[in-house]
C-alpha cells in the first residue's frame, strides 16, 4: 500500500463501459412518502446469505421496527416489520428471481405505531458499531443486498485505508440515490465521518457521476466545511458512463487499485458503501429505527407520474404504482431494478424488498425484443466489457456446454452489467447466455461433490 | 394484471445499432470509390458493379433458401461483398466471369461455412484470387482511365502503377485515381474519404488501416522503394481500409489487430518486391485471415483483476 494516500483530481482510467441514455426524469422531483399500505408481505430473504426464520406467529400483533425474521448465521441480516398491525399469514411466495421464499404477510392497522423497544444504539467502538449495524437490518442498498455488518467487519489481516461512497447511480432512470443526496445530505456526511472515525480510515472518496452537478455541489459544500479538519473526505466527479457504479470499476476509478478476481474490495484496501446505506446508518445511529422503508424510483414510459417514493418494505408493486397515479398505457414489461441489470417480472403483485431501488414499467414500444442474429465478430462487446473479457469466447464455450473452456474464458469474472449485450449489433442475448453458463458450472460442481465424497 | 408481460434477461435496454446499419455504413463509405471508378472507367464499371451486387444478393437468397436457413439478405452483407469484389476487378472483365466470382464468394466461401460471421477468409478476396488463378489473362487486362472516350484500341492494354516504368504516374495521378488498375483501387482520395467516414462512424477501428499502411511504408523504405508510391498504388488502400478490416476475418482483440495488420503490411511489400506477381494485397490479407484464430488466442486480454500465477503456485 502507498505510504501517503493521495486524492485523484480526476478518475483513473477504467476499461470499457458504454454510454447509455440517462432518462433521469425523476431527478428534480422531491420524493414523496407513501402512507401505510393496507397490508405488506415481507420476504425472509432480502439479502445475500442465509434466509431468516420467521420469529412471529400468525395472529401476533407487531409494530414498526419489530424484528419478525432473524437468523443465527453470520452472513444474514434481521428483518423488521414495516407497518404496525397483525400477522395474517406465513407461507412461501415466488420471488422476483423465480425462487420460493418464506414471507410474512402483515395486515396494517394504519397507525404506523413504532415498536416500544426502539432506542438509539450506544456506539463507542467497532464491535458496538457492527452489532448495531446488524440489528439495523442494513444490507447493501445499491442492489446487491450484502449484509452491511459483514462488509464493515474488516478481517485483521486486511489493511483497509479507504472508504468509497458510491453515488455513481449509472443505471438509466434511477434517481433514488440522487434524491437521497439532495434530501438527506447532512445524514450522509455525518455517517461518513462516523464510519471514518470508528473504522480509522484515512481517506474517503465520494464518487458521483457528473450528470448530477447539484448533488456534487451539495456534498462539496459540506465536505469543504470546517467539520473536515484534515480534508480527508473529498468528492470525485466521475464521467457519466455505465457501469461506474460497479464496485470493482469504482475502486479502480477512485484509487487506481485492482480488486483481484474472486476477491473482495478489502483485498484492495477499500470499503465501498452505497450512499443510501450510509445515510440510513447515520439515521439509525441517531434514532434506532431499523430499515423498514426504502426510496424507490417509479418510472418508465408506461407510468403516468414518474417519481421517487419512500415505500414501506413489503408493499406490493401494484400498490406503489397505484399510489403514484397508475399506468398510462398498457404495460408490456415490468422491471425490478434498473434497465441494465434489473429483473423482468411476470406481474405486479411482487413486493418491494430492501435492495430494490427502482420499479420501471414499459409499454410495447420499449419492451419489444429484437431477434438475435449471427455474431459478425465486430468486437464491440470486447471494447465495452469493463472486466476485459471476450464475450464471444464465453458464449461459444457455453453453447458447447464446455465447463473448462467457460472457466478459462473467465466467465466467473463477469458481473452481468450488460454492456456487451447493449452494444451488440446482432442483438445477441449475451448476458442470458453467460448466466446460463454460470448455472451449468454450479450444477456441475454440485454433481461432482457427491462423487468425491463417495470414494 | 390481465395482460401478459415480456420476461427476458437483462439488459432491457439495447443500443440502436444493428448489422444492417453497419453494412449500410460500409456501402456509404464505398460510394466515393465507386463513383470514381465510374468517372475513370465509364459505364462498364457501373455494369460490373451492378452485376456483382445483384448476383451476390441472388446467391445469398438462393443458398439460404436451399439450405433451409432463415434469410439474411436484409443484413446487406451480400451487397458489401458484391461491391468489394467488383471494385477489385479490372474494368475489361467479362461480366459473366465476374458472376462466377460472386458465386464463389457467396456460395462457397460464405454460405458453405455457415453464412455471415462464419467465413474464415474474406469472401471478396477469396473470389478475386479464384478468378485471378482461373482467368489470369482476363484478370490482368487493365485499361487506361477515360479509355472509353478515346478510340485507340491499344489504350485498353495498359500498365498499372506497380509495373509501370518509373515516373509513368505522378503522386497527383495516384491520389485522384488517374491511373490504370482495378475499378476501386485507383482513387486514393476516395478510399481515404471512405476510411475516415468508417472511423468517424465507429464502424471500424483505425488500428488495422493505420498499422497496415505504416508497416508497408516502413518496409518499402527499408527495401529502398518510394513508400508514398507503394502505399497509394495498387490495392493497398482498398485492402487496408475495406478488406483487412472485415470483422469476421480480422482479430477482435486490440493487439491481435496490430499483429494482423503488421503481418498484412509485411507480406504485401515482400510479395510485391520478391514474387512474380506485381501485386500482393489479396494474398497477404488471405494468408493473415487464416492466422486469425491463432493470433486471437495469443492476444486474448488478461481479465480485469486476474493476477498472473506466480512461479511455484499450483
Amino acid at each position: 500500500m502507498e505510504t501517503k494516500l493521495t486524492f485523484p483530481k480526476k478518475p483513473y482510467r477504467t476499461h470499457g463501459g458504454v454510454h447509455v441514455p440517462h432518462r433521469k426524469n425523476t431527478a428534480c422531483r422531491p420524493s414523496v412518502e407513501m402512507p401505510a399500505p393496507s397490508s405488506v408481505t415481507i420476504t425472509m430473504s432480502q439479502h445475500i446469505g442465509a434466509p431468516c426464520k420467521p420469529v412471529v406467529k400468525v395472529g401476533d400483533t407487531v409494530a414498526v421496527g419489530q424484528v419478525i425474521g432473524n437468523s443465527d448465521a453470520y452472513v444474514s441480516a434481521p428483518i423488521h416489520s414495516s407497518v404496525s398491525g397483525t400477522v395474517k399469514k406465513i407461507d412461501k411466495i415466488t420471488a422476483a428471481d423465480g425462487s420460493k421464499v418464506d414471507a410474512i404477510t402483515i395486515e396494517s392497522d394504519g397507525e404506523m405505531r413504532l415498536f416500544e423497544g426502539i432506542k438509539p444504539p450506544v456506539v463507542e467502538n467497532l464491535s458496538d458499531l457492527l452489532k448495531a449495524t446488524r440489528e439495523s437490518g442494513l444490507v447493501g442498498l445499491g442492489g446487491a443486498g450484502f449484509p452491511a455488518h459483514v462488509k464493515l467487519n474488516i478481517p485483521p489481516d486486511k489493511d483497509v485505508d479507504t472508504l468509497i461512497i458510491n453515488v455513481a447511480e449509472c443505471e438509466p432512470y434511477i434517481t433514488a440515490d440522487h434524491c437521497e443526496v439532495l434530501e438527506n445530505s447532512w445524514h450522509i456526511m455525518s455517517g461518513v465521518y462516523a464510519l471514518k472515525e470508528i473504522l480509522n480510515l484515512k481517506r474517503v472518496i465520494i464518487g458521483v457521476e457528473d450528470n448530477k452537478p447539484d448533488a456534487i455541489k451539495v456534498l462539496k459544500d459540506i465536505a469543504d466545511n470546517e467539520v473536515d479538519k484534515y480534508d480527508e473526505v473529498r468528492i470525485l466527479p466521475l464521467k457519466a458512463s455505465y457501469p461506474f457504479g460497479a464496485e470493482k470499476v469504482l475502486i479502480k476509478a477512485c484509487t487506481n487499485r485492482t480488486v483481484p478476481m474472486g476477491k473482495l474490495p478489502s483485498d484492495a484496501g477499500c470499503i465501498v458503501m452505497n450512499v443510501a446505506s450510509i445515510a440510513f446508518l447515520a439515521e439509525y445511529l441517531k434514532t434506532g429505527i431499523p430499515l423498514t422503508k426504502k426510496r424507490v424510483t417509479i418510472d418508465g414510459d408506461a407510468i403516468k407520474n414518474p417519481q421517487n417514493v419512500i415505500v414501506p418494505i413489503g408493499t406490493s408493486v401494484k400498490e406503489v404504482i397505484d399510489f403514484t397515479g397508475g399506468y398510462k398505457t398498457e404495460v408490456k414489461k415490468l422491471i425490478m431494478g434498473g434497465p441494465m441489470m434489473g429483473a423482468a417480472v411476470s406481474d405486479d403483485s411482487l413486493f418491494i424488498a430492501k435492495q430494490n431501488n427502482a420499479v420501471l414499467a414499459f409499454s410495447e414500444k420499449e419492451a419489444k425484443l429484437r431477434e438475435p442474429s449471427a455474431c459478425i465478430r465486430c468486437g464491440r462487446c470486447v471494447n465495452a466489457c469493463p472486466m476485459k473479457l471476450v464475450p464471444p469466447n464465453i458464449t461459444t464455450a457455453v453453447n458447447a456446454k464446455d465447463v473448462s473452456a467457460m472457466l478459462s474464458a473467465d466467465i466467473l469474472n463477469c458481473m452481468e452489467c450488460g454492456c456487451c449485450a447493449y452494444v451488440c449489433p446482432a442483438h445477441r442475448h449475451l448476458v442470458n447466455n453467460i448466466k446460463l453458463g454460470k448455472q451449468i458450472i454450479t450444477n456441475e460442481k454440485k454433481r461432482q461433490i457427491p462423487l468425491k465424497e463417495g470414494k | 394484471m390481465d395482460n401478459k408481460l415480456y420476461v427476458s434477461s437483462s439488459p432491457h435496454f439495447r443500443s440502436n445499432s444493428s448489422t444492417t446499419k453497419i453494412m449500410l455504413d460500409v456501402i456509404i463509405a464505398l460510394i466515393p470509390a465507386s463513383i470514381a471508378s465510374i468517372v475513370f472507367f465509364g459505364i462498364r464499371s457501373l455494369v460490373l458493379i451492378s452485376t456483382c451486387v445483384a448476383t451476390c444478393l441472388l446467391c445469398e437468397y438462393l443458398s439460404r433458401k436451399i439450405l433451409k436457413r432463415d434469410n439474411t439478405i436484409s443484413d446487406l452483407s451480400a451487397v458489401v461483398t458484391g461491391l468489394l469484389l467488383a471494385l477489385n476487378l479490372p474494368v475489361t472483365l467479362n461480366p459473366f466471369i465476374a458472376m462466377f466470382g460472386c458465386v464463389v464468394a457467396i456460395v462457397v466461401v460464405k454460405q458453405m461455412f455457415g453464412g455471415i460471421g462464419m467465413n474464415f477468409v474474406n469472401p471478396a478476396i477469396a473470389a478475386r484470387i479464384v478468378l485471378f488463378v482461373s482467368f489470369p489473362t482476363a484478370m490482368t487486362k487493365w485499361a487506361d482511365p477515360f479509355f472509353y472516350a478515346k478510340d485507340a484500341v491499344d489504350s485498353v492494354a495498359s500498365a498499372t502503377p506497380l509495373v509501370a516504368e518509373n515516373g509513368a504516374y505522378s503522386y497527383v495521378d495516384l491520389l485522384i485515381g488517374n491511373c490504370s488498375g482495378s475499378l476501386g483501387e485507383t482513387c486514393a482520395i476516395a478510399l481515404l474519404l471512405g476510411g475516415v467516414y468508417l472511423v468517424l462512424r465507429k464502424v471500424i477501428s483505425p488500428i488495422i488501416p493505420c498499422v497496415y499502411i505504416a508497416t508497408s511504408a516502413l518496409l518499402s523504405l527499408i527495401l529502398g522503394q518510394d513508400p508514398l508510391y507503394q502505399v497509394m498504388s495498387g490495392g493497398l488502400l482498398l485492402g487496408a481500409i475495406f478488406m483487412a478490416t472485415d470483422y469476421t476475418t480480422s482479430p477482435i482483440t486490440k493487439w491481435g489487430k496490430v499483429i494482423f495488420a503488421v503481418g498484412c503490411g509485411v507480406l504485401t511489400i515482400l510479395l510485391r518486391t520478391y514474387s512474380n506477381m506485381p501485386e500482393g494485397v489479396s494474398f497477404s490479407i488471405i494468408l493473415m485471415n487464416i492466422l486469425v484464430p491463432l493470433i486471437e488466442k495469443a492476444t486474448t486480454p488478461k481479465a480485469f483483476g486476474k493476477i498472473k500465477k506466480a512461479k511455484g503456485d499450483k
